[in-house]
Formats: C-alpha cells, structure tokens, sequence
C-alpha cells in the first residue's frame, strides 16, 4: 500500500516536471498576476453588490469565459494574425458602421449590435484588439521608422473606427482605441519631430473638438473643473467617489463595513467606480496592493513583448499593454478626481463581461507573441 | 517568414529602437503611477479628516424627538386639556418618485376636494430639512387610513403616522382661559428655539397655552440613525429622550367655570372669581365661548370668518380684554380716595337736588334719581349709590388725587401674573389726555370719573381683583391662572405685586365694607334668604351718552346701545373667600340683572363650604355636589 503511494508521488512528480507551460503557450507569471486581480475583484464584487452571490457568480462566469478566450487566443501563430488584421479591421469596422445605422440603445447610446436570437456584443470593443493588429501588422511590412506617408496612411486607418466609436457616442472607448493605435505608432520608432508636430497640431484641433461634444460630456468636464457647483445633480458622482476613497484613510473600513458603498452613496459602485469601494473599505494599503499587482503586469507585459520575435508581435503586443495601463490610469484617475468621467472600467474588477472579454483576448495575443517566439527565426 | 521592406540590419535597429521607448513607456507607467499613489496619499492620509466627516455626515441623520405636552387640569384634577392619539398623513418628497402625481392620487383615494391640491403642495414642502417628512393632513378617520393602507404600494413617501393630538373637552367654556395651540406659523418660528421645535407640529397661540408654552412643551430630544442614500433608516445609532412637558394645574374650578357659562347663557358677559386668599382665579368666564378644538388643525377660513363676522364676538375674551366703564362699582374706592386724602370725613353730608352743578357752571349733572336723595352722607351714598355725593367728592379730590389712588387698587394696569393677553383698561389723568388728546382736562371729566364713567374703563378681572384688594383690606396678591406646574406649586409673594394699600386709619376699611354689606342686604337678588355675610356694589354703565334733557328708556334703544349691567361682591365679610365680578352687556340695571348672577354664583361657592365649617380642615378641599339648576 505504502509503495504504491509512493510511485504515485514519484510519478506525478515526473510528470509535473516534464509539463511545460511553454507548450502550451502559457506564461505562468502572467496568468498568476492576473488571477490575483480577478480574485481580489470578485471579493470587491461581493462588497460592493451588497454581498450578492448571484452578482460574483455571473462574473466569475464570464471571466472564466474571458480565461478560457485568452488560452484559446494564445494558440494562434502570429503569423496569421497578421495576415488575418487585415480583413479584421475590415470587418469590425463595417460592424460599426452597421451599430451606427441600425444598433440599439442602451443608456443613451447606441453601442450594442444584435443577432436577434443568439447574442448582442459591441463592436467598438472588438476594435480595441483590431486596431493595434492592424496598424502593427501595416506598419511590420514597411520601412521603420514610418514615414510620412505611412503615418498619413496610419492617421486614415485610426480616424475612421475612432470616429465612428465617438458617434455613439462612446468617449471613452474611442479615446482608448484611438490611444492603441497611437501605441503602435510609438513604439514602432516614430520620430520625436513629428510626434511633436503632430501634439501641437492636435492641441490646435482641441477647442473644435469642445464644440462637437454632446451636452452630458461638456457637462462631463465642467463637473470635473468644479464638481461642488452642483452636488447633487452631475457633481454627485465625483463626491461621493472621492468621499469614499479619503473616508477609508490608511487601513480602510474593512471588508464590507464602507458606509458609503453599503448604504448606497457611492453611485456605480460594482462597476466603474468600484475602486472606490476598494479604497473605502481597504484604504491606501489595498489601494497601493492593486496598483502594485497591475504595475507588475504591465512590466511583465511589456518585457512579453519585447521578447516578441517580429515586429508585428513587439508592436501589437506593447501596444496592448500601454492600453491596458490607459484603463487603469484613466480608471483611477477619474474616480479619484484627477480626471473628469470617462466611461472607462477598471480592468478586470469591474462588473461587466465584453470588457473582460477584450482585455483577457488581448493578453491572450501577448502570450501568443510571446509563446510563438521559439519556433521563429531570429 | 518574409520580410519585404526589412533588411537584418533594420530588424536589430528596430528592435533597439523597441526596447528605447518601451522602457520610456515603462517610465512614464511609473511616474504616472506615482501621481496616482500621490493622490490617494492626499486623498486618503491628508484629507482623510475632511472625507471622513464627510461620509459621516452622509450617512448619520440627526432626527429630533418631539416631547408629549403637558397636560392641563383644573383645581381639582378634572382635565381641561388633553393629549389625544391621531393619525396624520405626511409625506417624504424625495421619497415620492413623483410628488405631483402622488398628491393628485391621495386627492383620488381620499375623495377630496380638488381645490385642496395646492394646499397640499404648500404643506408638502413646509419642512426644515431634506427627508423630513412634511404633514399634509390630521386627525384621519378609520376610514381614510384603511383607503391608504390599500393603496399603499402606489403612494411612495407617503406615510400614516400616530401622533398627539390637543383636545380639549370643554372647549367652549374653558377658551379664553386655556387658549389653544395650532400649526407653527412663520411668524411662531420667530419666537421659538427651531432645534427644539424640529419635531413639534403645534404651539401654544393664545391663553395659558400660549403663555405657559415653554413649560407645557418640555424640551425635544434626539436620535442620530444611520440612513442609507435614500434616506431609510437602516438603525439607530443613539438616543437621547425628550423631556415632556410638565403638567399644568390651574386655579380655574371647572365646575364653577361651567357654573358660571350657563348663568350667562344666551348673553353677552363675563364673570371672573377670585379668591382674595391667594389670589387664584377660580373662574374666569366669558360668553359667548367657541369651539377651540376647531383651531387646533387649522379653522377653515369659512368658519374662521363666520367667527369674526358674528355680532355677539365670541372671539373676544371679554373677562380680561373687555373695556367697561367700571360705573358705580368704584363707589367704594372713590370713598376710600376721599377719607384717605381727607377730603371728606365719613359724617360729612350733602343735599342732593337730583342734580350736581359744578361752582360757576351751568350745566346739571344728574343724579340717577331725578329727584335726589336729599341729604346723604357717605355710607347712605354708597348704599344708594348716590351720583350727586361722588360729584361733589370727586371735585373735591380732583383728577389728580383720584388717578394715583386708583392706581393703587390695579386700575388701568394689568397686574396679573400670567394671563396672557390681559388688557390694561384706561385710568385716565391730566397727563394722559394731554398725550391722548393733546387737550386740557376740564372739571367736568372729574365728575364723570367720580362715578367710574367718562373716559375711566376696566377689565371684568381689574374689577374682581380691586374687590379682591378690598376684601383683604388693602392687601395685594396677584391674580393668577395656574396653581401648580409640573411639581412647583405657585404661590405668593409674586414677584412685581404691588404694594399693599395702607391707610391712615385702618377703621375706615371697616366703613366702607359696612356699607357695601348694606347694600347687599337691601339688593333684591342678594339680600333675602342668604346665609353668610356679602358685600357688594352694583354699577350701571352707559354705553350711551344722553343729550342733557334725554331721559334713559332702554325700550326705545337698540339693544347694543343699552346700559351694561355690572355687579361686584365678595363673601363671607369676616374671612373672605371669593370676590367676583360681573358685566352683562347691554342687561341694563346692575343691580337687577348681574346682582342675581352674583348671588347665584357666591351660592353655590360657598354653601357647600360653609356647611362643613365645623370641620374647618376640610374647608377648602374640592366640592362635588350636584350644583343647583339655574333659571336663566
């Protein structure tokens, strides 16, 4: 009986050293880091959604969902994802399109596309991951660093998306993917000169921009330069937020003992502004622990793609990663009063499946770039 | 794998170049990082203090906690003044999802008058602070709340709530004592603590309500509970109770109250009783009365106007507001004025034509009996009443003396302790027609004032207290309404009493008060058949001033224009224990027509009293026996 259990453990042990995350084109670091944000999100979950099981259920649902995505997503050869941006981009965009004409509402906007009978999704989400692809694999088939013309090129392939996104109107998701493809562009060797023509051009289109705005989003900014002006109608939000965050001090309240998220205060507490809850109930300890854990991934994320054996693979993939940090700085910024409210949740905590969804798929072709990079040659 | 446009040179710049600006990203994820840790360390370690008041302050609610008012009972503990539970229905605006609509539903479900919407909307705002809830009705029937009840789930913010309400059982002979106490006006929330009035609906308006506010009240207290946004309460956090208000014992008999309201039944009068002892106000009447229960919620403005506009004024608290002329009821006093200043000597004597005629004047001022008295001294004159002996001893004195004198006795000030309301009267003097009238005080206005006419006018309860001052032979106590607050007994000395009336020969008290017993003696109503000693002056007062060749016929004028019949007295001579006053408007004679008030009234104090004398100790101890009927 003894011996037997012993074989047992000796075999599996083998067998243990013999499995190989790299075949399966896993990195372990990554995938710990962001089981650790999902684990201490749904926990917040259940806080904030006045300690509902059903509530942290369907997430923990979906973000084994998004997992499982992101596995499948790392199997890809980048090869083909390359070849595939193409046609991609192509599709997502008549998608928008299709949003623009025919979508249907919710909150306002028009962002949801519907195969009656199986599903609804938003397309603009699909454009966060298709539009690094695509202006990575443009720019991995020309002379670096791009030209003139290649960013005149680049400019049109990024307007049409963002622009369509911000119709929606979608502020914030047009920002971040109009903010990946500008990663792209970056890292790909950009001059330092025309990056710096193009941000004073771009502070000269500024004030236009102001007057295009809908109501709520130049209502939006002014909050934001003085949320007191008006603090129960749209200052409250901002308030409350910030009220949250320094009520919890240091330590925080504890673990489901936040006044503010538990009697109702805090408005959109299980979504966009569930960090708040987290700064409430664990206080600057928890807050500096998450920001620790995502400064990790983002490290890790960028030396992945460094790593990455072709161009395609290193742009898209840092690409990915300084959108990601996009999220958590837009995020956190604005629930803490440093910037004025985008729609922009906080990478998986926040309640919601696309987000986690797209943001899983996207670090799913990070390890696909990274995991791809012992079969190519350098 | 095929790289067009890349050489291997390129790929290592390329990948160089990768490597340069993701480690700059990194830097800059790294410092922006640092600014937001920055600002969480302001938020959550610098600002902590400010956030944490903050959310307190969000989330804990200070909710007050009206005290039960103190209740009112007459002398002998029958309540006058009670709390009684009712149902009110009130509203919480940001509760109601729509508050229009939900007021338009309660108009619906209620079947009330569709008028009555904007009065709600009016009473759904009156409040102090957000989330309170507003009172839009009281005093609901069975009815009403069971319709609410039903309909419950379509009126959000809507409440049923019990609450105390004031009720008073024998409204209309008690208002002008009690008062009442209805809704804080604007003009209410001026005079009051508003902390200590958060929770409260009513206040004290009018009367001993009004005056003994503070102490019927008692002071609120309060509860912090934890509300979440919405305003529910989710728990209370602490609690501090209120004190209720104290318990008011008044020197009011409510039986000789009621006693007294059926003797004047159908009339226009007051009576006010005091006993000289200690200056307890044992009855204070005015009729007609009303219904004060009305007032409590809000009198509709029709039966508010109905009130006003009725011709009797039964609003008016004519026992201690009502302006008479005292008329012959001063004859005692004027004699004493006389004695005391030495004027007159009591044996001094004066014929009486039926008239008086000032010394180089010409005109008559007449004796009520045309054709005089003949020779009358000072005792006859008041006996019988005699105008042409006041003339003379009024013109003697002269304003000056009389004014200051009467003062003395409580005319033209209130000095009662806490009535609330009280009117002052009007003893008029060379200097107060010069501030009136800016005019010269003729001789002729001293005549008038000599038999408490003219400009000279008094309350019901002046009169009854000068009475009371007589009975104790100078001696001043205070009226006053209430005998005992919560567990402080009120009793002289009063603070402000005025100073006690000393003559120069005591004996004098003695003279006047004989007279007085003979003019109860010879007075139809009080003389015959009574078994304890009385003395009493009777008084006629003209509403009317007749040309000088005008006889008075009370057939032939309107009855408002008629004279007021008025009558004091107290009783027993020896130990007085009651003095009471009486005016009944346009009655005409005094003596016929208040004496017989009197007389009934004193009946029916002191008979039951006097029988136990035997037993001294229960001699003042609280009577219950069936009271005699009156034949009005």
């Amino acid at each position: 009986m003894k011996e037997t259990w012993s074989r047992w453990i000796r075999r599996s042990r083998r067998r243990y050293q013999r499995f190989n995350w790299a075949t399966l084109n896993i990195d372990p670091w990554l995938l710990l880091m962001l089981l650790v944000i999902m684990a201490g999100g749904l926990m917040v979950l259940y806080s904030a959604g006045g300690e509902s099981m059903v509530l942290v259920k369907g997430q923990a649902l979906r973000l084994l969902l998004a997992v499982a995505v992101m596995l499948c997503i790392a199997q890809i050869p980048p090869r083909l994802m390359m070849r595939l941006a193409w046609l991609l981009y192509l599709a997502v965009t008549l998608m928008l399109l299709a949003v623009d004409l025919i979508g249907s509402h919710a909150m306002g906007a028009q962002r949801w596309l519907e195969i009656p009978g199986l599903f609804r999704f938003q397309p603009s989400e699909l454009m966060k991951l298709v539009m690094p692809m695509m202006l990575a694999s443009y720019l991995a088939r020309r002379q670096l660093p791009p030209s003139w013309m290649d960013l005149i090129f680049c400019v049109l392939l990024i307007v049409i998306p963002v622009g369509l996104i911000a119709d929606q109107p979608d502020l914030g998701t047009s920002l971040l993917v109009a903010a990946s493809a500008v990663f792209v562009i970056l890292l790909a060797g950009l001059s330092w000169r025309v990056v710096g023509i193009c941000a004073l051009m771009v502070a000269a289109v500024m004030p236009l921009l102001w007057f295009n705005m809908h109501d709520y989003q130049r209502q939006r900014v002014m909050t934001f330069l003085n949320p007191e002006s008006d603090p129960l109608g749209t200052g409250w939000n901002i308030i409350q937020s910030k009220t949250a965050i320094g009520s919890g001090g240091l330590w925080g309240k504890g673990w489901m003992q936040g006044t503010q998220s538990q009697l109702e205060f805090l408005p959109e507490r299980h979504t966009d502004f569930i960090v708040a809850v987290l700064g409430e109930e664990f206080g600057l300890i928890g807050m500096m622990v998450l920001l620790s854990v995502y400064l990790l991934l983002i490290w890790r994320g960028l030396y992945m793609a460094a790593q990455a054996p072709d161009t395609f693979g290193r742009l898209a993939g840092g690409s990915i990663v300084l959108t990601f940090f996009v999220y958590v700085f837009v995020n956190v910024g604005m629930v803490s009063g440093l910037l004025p409210i985008v729609g922009v949740p906080l990478p998986l905590i926040s309640f919601g499946g696309t987000s986690s969804v797209t943001l899983l798929a996207g670090f799913g072709i990070l390890m696909a770039v990274f995991g791809h990079r012992k079969m190519s040659p350098r | 794998m095929r790289r067009p446009h890349s050489s291997l040179r390129n790929t290592e710049r390329e990948l160089a170049v990768f490597r340069r600006r993701s480690l700059l990203a990194a830097l800059i994820v790294l410092l922006l990082m640092g600014t937001l840790v920055g600002r969480l360390v302001y938020l959550q370690i610098f600002e902590h203090d400010v956030f944490i008041t903050r959310s307190d302050n969000n989330r804990i609610r200070v909710e007050p906690l009206p005290p039960n008012r103190g209740l009112i009972y007459d002398r002998n503990h029958q309540v006058l003044a009670e709390n009684r539970p009712t149902y009110n229905l009130t509203l919480v605006r940001e509760q109601a999802d729509n508050v229009n609509q939900t007021l338009e539903r309660l108009i619906r479900i209620l079947a009330l008058p569709d008028d009555m919407y904007d009065t709600l909307q009016k009473r759904s705002r009156q409040r102090q602070r957000p989330f309170e809830p507003a009172l839009l009705l009281s005093d609901l029937t069975e009815d009403q709340i069971a319709r609410i009840a039903v309909n419950r789930y379509r009126l959000p913010g809507v409440e049923v709530e019990a609450q105390l309400m004031r009720y008073y059982p024998d409204s209309r002979i008690m208002a002008h004592v009690l008062g009442y106490v209805g809704r804080i006006s604007q003009e209410d929330e001026k005079r009051i603590d508003s902390g200590n009035y958060a929770g409260t609906h009513y206040i004290g308006k009018t009367g001993i309500e009004r005056f003994y506010e503070q102490e019927l009240h008692g002071n609120a207290g309060v509860r912090r509970v934890e509300t979440n946004a919405r305003g529910r309460i989710l728990r209370e956090i602490s609690r501090t109770p209120p004190q209720p208000g104290k318990d008011l014992t008044l020197t009011i008999d409510k039986d000789l109250q009621a006693f007294g309201a059926r003797l004047l039944k159908g009339k226009r009068g007051a009576i006010v009783a005091i006993d000289p002892r200690n200056g307890d106000i044992l009855a204070m009447v005015s009729t007609p009365g009303y219904d004060t229960n009305q007032f409590v919620n809000g009198i509709s403005s029709k039966a508010y106007q109905a009130l006003q506009q009725d011709t009797d004024l039964p609003l008016y608290n004519r026992a201690a507001r009502g302006q008479y002329p005292p008329a012959s009821t001063v004859k005692p006093y004027m004699a004493l004025d006389g004695l005391e200043t030495g004027a007159v000597r009591p044996s001094d004597t004066i014929y009486d034509p039926g008239y008086y005629k000032l010394p180089n004047g010409d005109r008559r001022y007449h004796n009520w009996l045309r054709w005089g008295h003949g020779r009358v001294d000072m005792h006859r004159a008041i006996v019988v009443s005699n105008d042409t002996y006041f003339y003379h001893l009024a013109h003697e004195l002269g304003i000056d003396r009389i004014a200051p004198f009467m003062h003395k006795f409580g005319f033209g000030e209130d000095h009662t302790l806490d009535v609330w309301g009280a009117g002052d009267g009007l003893m008029p003097s060379r200097e107060w027609k010069r501030a009136r009238y800016d005019k010269v005080w003729y001789p002729g206005e001293t005549l008038s004032a000599g038999i408490g006419q003219g400009y000279w006018l008094a309350t019901p309860l002046q009169m009854a207290n000068a009475m009371s001052v007589l009975a104790n032979r100078g001696e001043w106590v205070r009226p006053h309404l209430a005998k005992r607050i919560g567990d402080r007994d009120i009793e002289p000395p009063f603070p402000d009493t005025p100073p006690d009336i000393e003559l120069e020969n005591p004996e004098w008290w003695n003279l006047i008060i004989d007279a007085m017993q003979d003019v109860a003696n010879k007075t139809e109503a009080t003389g015959p058949g009574r078994e304890y000693t009385m003395a009493a002056k009777s008084g006629t007062a003209q509403v009317f001033t007749l040309n000088n060749d005008q006889k008075y016929n009370a057939e032939e004028l309107k009855e408002h224009l008629r004279d007021h019949a008025l009558f004091s007295a107290f009783a027993p001579v020896e130990n007085p224990q009651i003095a009471v006053a009486v005016v009944v408007e346009n009655a005409g004679w005094g003596s016929k027509n208040a004496g017989p008030v009197v007389r009934k009234l004193l009946d029916h104090w002191l008979l039951p009293r006097l029988k136990r004398k035997d037993k001294p100790g229960l001699l003042d101890q609280p009577v219950r026996e069936s009271t005699q009927d009156v034949h009005d």
